[in-house]
């Protein structure tokens, strides 16, 4: 049998490194914070700007595979990964890495602004070095610090239309850093062995799962009052307002179901997979209620 | 088993992902020029 290290990399295994995943929600929060801003660059810039963040962020995703290859090769939920596999070589996904984020960077530079592309290496440097190197290893509050990183896509995109920062993409942050632990702690609590095994200190294995799911709950309550925010403050309109007000009642309601649960089983979890599951179609639906606002109104 | 002298099975998979990454390389390549393209157009149409 051939040793597939010796091998160039397959386009397809160095297009997982990217975790597209991960990038499509990316993705769809900058689309929305740029189709959300007052004005409106040329189409081609904003599409560049939108590749340009998702080439960050698959620049972010193959960095943080690179230097975690020890704990994803502990773990069931991600063995498969081209690295821990040995379908491609740390040398490779490194040079990968670095080439897309500088290529990302740069080139937001030129197409759209400096800002938007200073926040970009920011939301890179962030993921990477805050989050991967930095908490993921040392402390159970990781992934709420580490929320931020993934919050920056729609103030990226705002910015690249206008140029400046303003109250409503801060809120936007906000409301994305607000809703990752919950969505990665409803995770964490039935993949909790998986991150055990790998000595990752997740919050349901350091503080236990009822404390964890104390914690699901109290960001779901402060998260769905930051998303209705906008709409009192005047920065959206009713549209948007209702939206995240029916939906913030949802994963409110959904977080109460987890916190009600006592299963340690993974396969007893329902309502922390229900919560999972709904928290991606919460910000698909919120994000594109704030766009559907911002153009039926206009 | 390969013939002496003949392409070793390994050879062929490296040329065909040689070849597969040079193709989407050309691609990505041909694709940038005409953004590049586009995007000029558009900065000179905000600067008039």
């Amino acid at each position: 049998m051939m040793n597939p290290a010796v091998l160039p990399a397959d386009w397809r295994d160095l297009y997982a490194l990217t975790k597209p995943g991960v990038m499509r929600l990316v993705v769809f929060t900058a689309l929305c914070g740029l189709l959300a801003a007052p004005v409106m660059p040329p189409a081609v810039i904003g599409f560049t700007a939108i590749l340009c963040i998702a080439l960050g962020a698959g620049a972010a995703g193959a960095l943080n595979q690179w230097y975690e290859v020890d704990l994803d090769a502990k773990m069931r939920r991600t063995a498969n990964r081209p690295l821990p596999a040995g379908r491609v070589d740390r040398q490779t996904a490194l040079h990968f890495g670095v080439g897309l984020g500088a290529f990302s960077v740069i080139f937001m530079g030129l197409a759209a602004n400096v800002l938007a592309a200073a926040l970009l290496a920011a939301s890179i440097l962030f993921y990477v070095l805050i989050y991967t190197v930095w908490l993921k290893r040392r402390t159970a509050q990781n992934i709420v610090i580490g929320g931020a990183a993934g919050a920056f896509p729609p103030l990226v995109g705002w910015v690249a239309a206008t140029g400046h920062i303003s109250l409503l993409p801060v809120l936007l942050f906000a409301i994305i850093f607000l809703w990752t632990p919950p969505h990665f702690w409803a995770l964490s609590l039935f993949v909790r062995s998986d991150y055990a095994a790998a000595n990752v200190p997740m919050m349901p294995v350091v503080a236990g799962i009822q404390a964890t799911r104390r914690q699901i709950a109290i960001y779901s309550v402060i998260m769905a009052v930051a998303a209705i925010a906008p709409w009192p403050l005047h920065l959206a309109g009713a549209i948007y307002g209702v939206a995240a007000a029916i939906l913030g009642a949802i994963f409110v309601a959904i977080s109460l179901l987890v916190l009600a649960n006592t299963a340690t089983e993974p396969k007893l979890m329902k309502p922390e997979k229900r919560l999972f599951a709904f928290s991606i179609l919460y910000l698909f639906v919120l994000f594109g209620a704030l766009v559907a606002d911002r153009w039926l109104v206009a | 088993m390969t013939i002496e002298g003949g392409p070793r099975p390994e050879d062929e998979v490296i040329r065909a992902r040689q070849k597969a990454r040079a193709r989407i390389m050309a691609w990505l390549l041909a694709a940038f020029i005409i953004l590049l393209f586009f995007i000029t157009i558009a900065k000179m149409g905000l600067h008039k």
